[in-house]
């Protein structure tokens, strides 16, 4: 056999990518002299352990859905979008202008006007370097990465010049008014059987859920969606059936920056309940990985979200209960890149060869 | 402004330029092979951690610098490796290694020095001091010229003018040599290499070699030179900025020299706010001045690259004929 049969690339490809990147992190836990199994086991028990672990681990995942969605849509345009964590931090900017500065009755309409301003100021961030590459060819990975750097420093500025409020020492906005706090799972009816404590997963999680709806049936179900995959594809071919390339590049991006900025209701309105410094924490860069792990499917981005959820709770658990660095997180998400979106035809040749070391595979080809 | 503010600057100019040229010129041998590197960075700051390291356990500078290429190598091999012999894609794998620095080296700092993820600060042997230049107080007096030698060319540590002497190598290597012409060959077509019978992937491999070995400098510089230790995240996008800077010199040595050094202009005035604040007039925010370079990086893509045509078979990876 020379190839695998579409199930085993779909399911079988990640899973052993995860095993890989899981060795390498356990060999990486024995050379500074700790224990892989008991920090093994600290990740599971603090991350799904108990109702707690799963409200934090369900947090991140909120955000790593949202942001994991923003790559994807620009990968299917062909477009590689590592713009993420500055999107996310203007959408906080975006979100925190509409919360602090218009009155709101109830949270369900500022929710829905911070969604908005989220997605408005991820967009707007994403669209400058969306132009320069569609109208000047500007390399979009160096100008994304560019202005993630310029959005850290542009909120600095914001948050420690103009939105700070008078006689509060460190850097963020004022506190949200309290009437527009978002209901967190613990206090929704149903859910609160479930999740007795405190926890930080909101109601947003429903709105990353239909986002991933949203996304599929626009790749997949219209027009737009089409142009946007064919153009992904084959610019080429794109451009002589007619599909104008400035408009997929901008709207991909815009749709990207802007799904990215969402996360921001996730952590800014829901969580913090004011604009904090460096409020993404890496989220954005996280959709990276998520969006590989997904195999460029928004179905996938949900799954691999939850993964990625349980390992930066776990992860932050092994910060606080070990003597593991909390970094573990990064270098398991660069390995998790590096073995779904660099090495997956060295993943697919060792898969090919278990395949064919099968008595099954060996019987056919005698046959 | 006056003269010797200038010359400070200039000072400055030189000595953050340096990375940004080791940097831009270990882009230049991958790209031409036709091998993106998005990774400098990553590369970078694995070089300086090592170098810091090992710099501050043994106590030698030289040490530390062996130990930095040692650790770009490591990480280019594995950037070979995925794009070389397992046709994976090159950003994606420039940006897994990048993260994989990123978590790695404060990993490791910490487990080693218990800092938070720095090296102890280093003295003595264990940096790369500043040597004076010879007949510098000689020739300080004449006019104009004597200062700029004094202040900017002299005193700086070997390393720079080690970079600077790699300005006009990589020239010589790449036009005047028979690697030269068939790795600016493999950039461009590498079928047509294969075909006259020399490897594509030992000639590609040697170029990610020699890109090791640049970065490895590059981070060392960083750690045991520019700073004394490795902080987290030092390289701060400076492998970025050399991309940006070899977009902008269109993939030649020479204009990487000038392209280089004139983004380590941009970082030397970020660096002097009353300088900055007597030319233009009023009070720039600090965050402001610390963009400034990202800013300048992204209007210099945008704007002042002219036509920039890449190796044309940059970032595709070679799949030989059966």
């Amino acid at each position: 056999m020379t190839s695998l049969p579409r199930w085993a690339d779909v399911i079988l490809v990640p899973l052993v990518s995860l095993l890989l990147a899981g060795i390498i992190s356990a060999l990486v836990i024995l050379g500074i002299g700790e224990s892989p199994v008991e920090a093994f086991n600290v990740v599971v028990e603090g991350a799904v352990g108990s109702a707690y672990g799963w409200g934090y681990t369900l947090y991140y995942t909120t955000s790593f859905i949202f942001t994991g969605l923003a790559v994807i849509v620009a990968f299917h345009a062909g477009q590689f979008n590592i713009g993420g964590e500055g999107q996310a931090q203007l959408g906080g900017l975006g979100v925190a202008l509409v919360c602090l500065f218009l009155p709101w009755p109830h949270w369900t309409i500022a929710l829905l006007a911070a969604t908005f301003g989220a997605a408005l100021f991820g967009a707007a961030w994403a669209a400058i370097p969306a132009y320069l590459q569609a109208k000047r060819g500007s390399h979009i990975v160096i100008t994304t990465i560019m202005f993630n750097y310029i959005a850290a420093a542009f909120l600095v500025y914001l948050l420690v010049d103009v939105l700070r409020p008078v006689g509060q020492m460190d850097p963020a906005t004022a506190r949200f008014p309290e009437q527009i706090a978002l209901p967190t799972l613990d206090q929704i009816p149903g859910f609160n059987l479930i999740f007795q404590k405190a926890v930080p997963v909101n109601v947003t999680l429903f709105i990353a859920l239909f986002m991933a709806w949203v996304v599929w049936a626009l790749l997949w179900r219209t027009r737009l969606g089409y142009e946007i995959r064919a153009f992904g594809k084959s610019e080429s071919a794109a451009r002589y059936a007619g599909i104008n390339p400035f408009k997929i590049t901008m709207v991909s991006m815009l749709i990207s920056g802007g799904l990215a900025g969402m996360m921001a209701i996730n952590n800014v309105m829901g969580e913090a309940e004011r604009l904090l410094q460096n409020s993404a924490s890496g989220a954005g860069f996280i959709g990276i990985a998520v969006a590989l792990m997904g195999r460029n499917h928004p179905f996938g981005v949900i799954l691999a979200a939850v993964l990625f959820g349980f390992l930066f709770q776990g992860g932050a658990e092994l910060g606080l209960w070990t003597r593991i660095p909390i970094e573990l997180r990064t270098v398991v998400q660069g390995l998790v890149i590096l073995f779904t979106g660099a090495l997956d035809y060295m993943v697919r040749l060792i898969l090919l060869w278990f395949w064919n070391l099968a008595p099954r595979s060996t019987k056919a080809k005698v046959a | 402004m006056d003269y010797s503010t200038l010359l400070q600057i200039l000072d400055s100019t030189l000595r953050l330029g340096t990375p940004l040229l080791l940097a831009c010129l270990a882009g230049l041998y991958s790209e031409r092979a036709g091998i993106f590197d998005i990774g400098l960075e990553g590369k970078m700051l694995v070089a300086a951690m090592f170098a810091g390291s090992v710099a501050f356990l043994t106590g030698s500078a030289w040490l530390g610098l062996l130990a930095g290429i040692a650790g770009a190598a490591v990480f280019s091999a594995i950037h070979g490796i995925a794009s070389i012999t397992f046709r994976g894609n090159q950003l994606i794998s420039g940006v897994a290694l990048n993260f994989l620095a990123s978590g790695m080296t404060v990993l490791v700092a910490r487990s080693l020095f218990n800092q938070g993820g720095r090296t102890p600060p280093l003295t003595g042997n264990a940096r790369f001091n500043s040597i004076d230049l010879p007949f510098t107080e000689a020739l300080r007096g004449i006019p104009v010229i004597g200062p700029f030698y004094a202040d900017v060319i002299s005193g700086h540590s070997i390393l720079v003018y080690l970079a600077l002497l790699c300005v006009p190598v990589t020239a010589w290597v790449l036009y005047r040599t028979r690697f030269g012409l068939r790795l600016r060959a493999v950039g461009e077509n590498p079928a047509a290499v294969d075909t006259a019978g020399i490897s594509v992937v030992r000639l590609r491999y040697s170029a990610v070699a020699i890109t090791a070995v640049l970065c490895g400098l590059a981070g060392a510089y960083m750690a045991t030179a520019l700073q004394a230790g490795f902080g987290r995240e030092m390289t701060a996008g400076r492998g970025y900025i050399a991309l940006a800077a070899l977009i902008f010199a269109k993939w030649r040595p020479w204009a990487a020299l000038w392209a280089t050094m004139l983004f380590g202009f941009f970082q030397a005035l970020a660096l002097r706010p009353d300088v900055v604040e007597a030319v233009v007039g009023f009070k720039v925010p600090v965050p402001a001045l610390d963009a400034l370079p990202y800013v300048l990086t992204v209007l210099v893509l945008a704007g002042f690259v002219g036509k920039a045509v890449p190796p044309k078979a940059g970032g595709e990876p070679y799949i030989k004929e059966r």
